[in-house]
């Protein structure tokens, strides 16, 4: 009974809880230390000793589940046209689609983006050099020197590009978008480069589905490069040998 | 044979005025449509995600391949030693220019930032077929300039065949180059051919003499100036056959399509269940821009009338512009093959769907336009300068 009562007592608590707060700073500034010293230093160009890429397990997405479409439109600030165009002209950076085998009848649903293809059609059709492919393997638009010719759009085989048809209010700080301009799934590259997953893949593991991995494919001690390893994976439309970051299984 | 003279046209009838401010009013609406689109975005076009290049870029495409073809009746005078061309070909370059020009105001002003073109210059990706065009272009406009040049300068005349030969082979090139926009497009079921490039080919040489045709008539029909039966049956004869090469050519394009079943579904989508698709390619293509033209121009009955001819000519640039319609909007409209032996049942992006393209006023607007800067510069310039020869009567009534 003493005991008890010893534990409540005042000194006690305060203690226990400067000793937590304390333990929390530390353990929260180790984290940090260790994320930056991870984190590519904003003067230091991408090299191509780290390819980037994902792995979509179509077994494991939902098929009413759209936490990665609304976390991108909410990381990213795309999402319905403020002006009143058509649907087809409101952007779209990533999609869910729902499948069902002609044969089988088996359905799958399966989120699509920009594929980050090593060869991509994109970049090379644009004909300023906007749409570009990093060190790293992401594929990108440079807002700078997009024309907005949509070319790109035309040559993707993916249809993971969308071309801003209305001036846009509310951009986010970090993805400044443009009218007139094509735009596309980033990867997160915002996010990446501070160590963070990018926001759909973040959402999907919030949400428990676990469908999402994304990882360095050139360490082979990554998790994305492990199950790329032990288990079968495919590429949409690999017949066109375009060599995409983006790999699917249950497909 | 007698020496050729040319001479400007007087350009100083209400008539000749009347037809400049009608074409300048279609160039304004042109800008007027290009500066709506660029303050509004392309939301105020019919243009979308999925179908992202329209009618601007049909009449882009039209224009600059007609203006490729245009320059054939110089080239049959110069190159093909052709004597009774020859008279023609300073109104043949200047046409060619025109079309280039008018189809390059076009596809510029349907940028979504005009105000980067020069970008273009700055930062040319030469990997990509389109920055190759634009070269292709501006060196198509120098040697058909020098041409026109040599061909009115009496002292480059032991030149002009060799600027004749080159300008011939550079059109080739950049026909062959503007095919290849769309040939090189593996991704799309409908334009994945090898074919492409050399029927673009053949459908300049088609567009442009239709064109040239209608307006050597309308020239010489409204400076009342002779125009021979001789010349005339000559280049309607060559169209004709023109016709048949581009028909032939659709034929086998799609016949090819046809014998790969992983064609089968587009072929199906434009031949059959398009719904206005199928309807521009046999009413517009097939039966108003190859067939009644055919009709007009060997029939007995309409062979031997100017009329006819002319009226067989404008169907054929009728056609052409719906011919055009097809290969671009059909590619866009039936969705990519993303999926083989899967149904799509729900995309949150119209995946697996045929999508509708319904052209608005401004972007029709900004292709007429286009046309009309053709022509205008067309009216301008044989005013300003002796492209026209004073007379095209037949030699021997002469």
């Amino acid at each position: 009974m003493s005991e008890k009562n010893n534990s409540h007592s005042p000194e006690r608590r305060r203690f226990l809880g400067s000793t937590a707060v304390l333990a929390g700073v530390g353990v929260t500034s180790g984290i940090s230390l260790v994320e930056l010293a991870q984190a590519k230093p904003d003067d230091q160009a991408v090299n191509n000793s780290i390819r980037w890429g994902m792995l979509i397990d179509a077994n494991k997405c939902g098929t009413d589940c759209s936490a990665c479409v609304d976390a991108c439109s909410e990381e990213q600030g795309w999402g319905v046209s403020q002006h009143g165009g058509s649907p087809e002209q409101d952007p779209g950076w990533i999609r869910k689609v729902h499948l069902r085998d002609k044969q089988t009848g088996k359905e799958t649903s399966l989120p699509m983006l920009c594929q980050h293809c090593e060869t991509a059609p994109c970049v090379d059709v644009c004909p300023t050099g906007a749409s570009f492919k990093r060190e790293d393997g992401i594929v990108l638009v440079d807002r700078h020197t997009c024309i907005g010719c949509r070319y790109c759009m035309m040559a993707c085989p993916y249809n993971a590009r969308s071309f801003v048809h209305e001036a846009i209010t509310d951009q986010k700080p970090h993805m400044p978008r443009g009218k007139g301009c094509v735009e596309s799934c980033t990867f997160c590259v915002h996010r990446i480069d501070k160590d963070q997953s990018p926001a759909c893949v973040e959402a999907c593991h919030k949400d428990g589905h676990q469908a999402m991995t994304f990882g360095d494919l050139n360490n082979p001690e990554s998790p994305i490069a492990k199950q790329l390893k032990s288990q079968s994976s495919t590429q949409i439309r690999s017949d066109l040998r375009l060599n995409q970051g983006v790999r699917y299984q249950g497909v | 044979m007698k020496k050729t003279v040319y001479s400007v046209i007087q350009g100083n009838s209400p008539a000749y005025m009347a037809l400049l401010a009608l074409l300048g009013f279609f160039v304004l609406a042109a800008m007027g449509s290009s500066y709506y689109m660029e303050h509004h975005g392309h939301v105020v076009t019919g243009m979308h995600n999925k179908v992202v290049w329209g009618i601007p870029h049909v009449f882009a495409i039209f224009l600059i391949i007609a203006a490729s073809g245009a320059l054939n009746v110089a080239s049959i005078g110069t190159v093909f030693n052709k004597t009774d061309y020859k008279p023609l070909g300073r109104l043949s370059a200047l046409l060619a220019i025109a079309l280039l020009a008018g189809g390059l105001l076009v596809l510029v002003l349907d940028l979504g930032r005009i105000d980067r073109l020069l970008v273009t210059v700055t930062h040319a990706n030469f990997k990509s077929i389109f920055a190759w065009n634009i070269y292709l272009y501006t060196v198509f406009f120098g040697l058909v300039a020098v041409y026109i040049w040599f061909m009115m300068e009496r002292k480059m005349q032991p030149y002009y065949r060799a600027a004749g030969i080159a300008a011939f082979i550079w059109r080739l090139i950049l026909t062959t180059g503007t095919g290849s926009i769309f040939g090189f497009l593996v991704a799309r079921q409908a334009y994945d051919a090898a074919i492409m490039a050399p029927m673009f080919i053949i459908m300049s040489f088609s567009f442009g003499l239709a064109i040239f045709i209608l307006v050597l008539s309308a020239s010489y029909n409204w400076t009342k100036r002779p125009l021979g039966d001789a010349v005339f049956l000559r280049l309607k004869n060559l169209l004709g056959v023109f016709i048949s090469a581009v028909l032939y050519f659709s034929i086998v394009f799609h016949l090819a399509n046809l014998y790969a079943t992983e064609h089968h579904d587009v072929e199906h989508f434009i031949l059959v269940s398009g719904g206005a698709i199928t309807a521009i390619f046999w009413f517009g293509h097939i039966l108003l821009g190859s067939l009644i033209p055919l009709f007009l121009l060997y029939h007995p009955h309409t062979k031997d009338n100017r009329s006819m001819s002319n009226l067989a000519a404008l169907l054929v640039i009728i056609g052409g512009i719906c011919q055009v319609y097809v290969i671009l909007i059909s590619g866009q409209a039936f969705p990519l093959e993303l999926f083989p032996g899967m149904e799509v049942l729900s995309s949150s992006f119209y995946d697996g769907q045929i999508t509708s393209y319904s052209p608005s006023l401004p972007e029709i607007t900004l292709g007429l336009g286009g046309i009309a800067m053709s022509l205008a510069i067309v009216a301008v310039g044989v005013k300003v300068l002796n492209f026209l020869p004073s007379t095209l009567a037949d030699q021997s009534k002469s």
